[in-house]
């Protein structure tokens, strides 16, 4: 958090110094103090250091969530706009590996944001998330693509 | 630039107009919501990044992103508590549903019980 401070309060330098507020600058800016920062990581704590992992995996796991949202998008596209509504509906019980409060939240809203699946409930001793499906044809492969590639990508960047 | 921002705007009314059609269509509860949460969310991010390119302005574009990145979060824990509501109150899913493992989980104080269940055995990619 504070190599985070730190890159924005030098973004803020950088734009009075070049006297232009807009967001073109401001990116620029933060880029440019990053990679400054980037080279004085030594001088930072392990802690604080965590940002320079966190600035390329959180932008990955950004880009994977808008992407998501994309491919899911189009998906309801076609159910809803195909002459006879073709689906074949489930609610499944996913054994969660996601432990704490901002995991479980992280997996299930990104659950809900992907193709075909919603998050349902979390179970009251948070081991099993409940998630319905819209194409339910194989349940197995539901199941594998949200523990190899969702609960994977969230425990990536919170731990 | 202004051709990015026509085509921002159209998506994101042409996505806006699915989820609309989604839950007239749709034959439950649950799958209308698959609608509303995937189809709308994206409809308005795609207007707010056309309002941001379109203005091309720190101020505007933080308030845009901000608001963004707030329907990303809410959408989703909207999504959950109505399915949630929807299901303690009683309402069925659809005939064609067919598996439902949360069927009688949930108890009278409405705490929801897990199920024993085993995690996918490794990655068939790998």
């Amino acid at each position: 958090m504070r190599a985070f401070s730190h890159n924005v309060l030098l973004t803020i330098f950088w734009m009075l110094v070049t006297e232009s507020f807009t967001l073109a600058n401001f990116l620029v800016g933060f880029f440019i103090s990053f990679l400054l920062l980037l080279l004085a990581r030594s001088l930072f704590d392990p802690t604080s250091r965590r940002y320079f992992t966190l600035a390329w995996k959180l932008p990955r796991f950004v880009a994977l969530m808008f992407w998501e949202i994309l491919l899911s998008s189009l998906q309801v596209a076609r159910a809803v706009l195909s002459p006879r509504v073709r689906i074949r509906p489930g609610i499944l019980a996913y054994p969660l590996e996601a432990r704490s409060d901002l995991e479980i939240t992280l997996l299930a809203n990104l659950i809900t944001l992907t193709p075909g699946t919603l998050s349902l409930d979390v179970s009251t001793d948070r081991r099993v998330l409940y998630v319905h499906g819209m194409f339910m044809d194989d349940p197995k492969a539901v199941m594998s693509s949200i523990h190899h590639s969702l609960e994977k990508a969230v425990l990536e960047v919170t731990r | 630039m202004l051709t990015l921002v026509y085509a921002l705007v159209l998506g994101g009314i042409f996505f806006l107009f699915i989820a609309a059609v989604g839950v007239v269509r749709m034959p439950d509860l649950y799958n209308r919501m698959h609608a509303t949460s995937k189809a709308a969310t994206l409809g308005v991010g795609l207007i707010l990044v056309a309002v941001a390119v379109f203005y091309w302005e720190l101020s505007v574009a933080a308030r845009a992103l901000a608001t963004l990145a707030f329907i990303v979060l809410t959408a989703p824990v909207a999504a959950h508590a109505l399915g949630r509501a929807a299901y303690l109150s009683g309402v069925k899913p659809c005939e064609d549903t067919y598996i439902d493992e949360l069927a009688g989980h949930y108890q009278k104080n409405h705490k929801l019980e897990s199920v024993e269940v085993k995690p996918p055995a490794s990655d068939p990619s790998e």
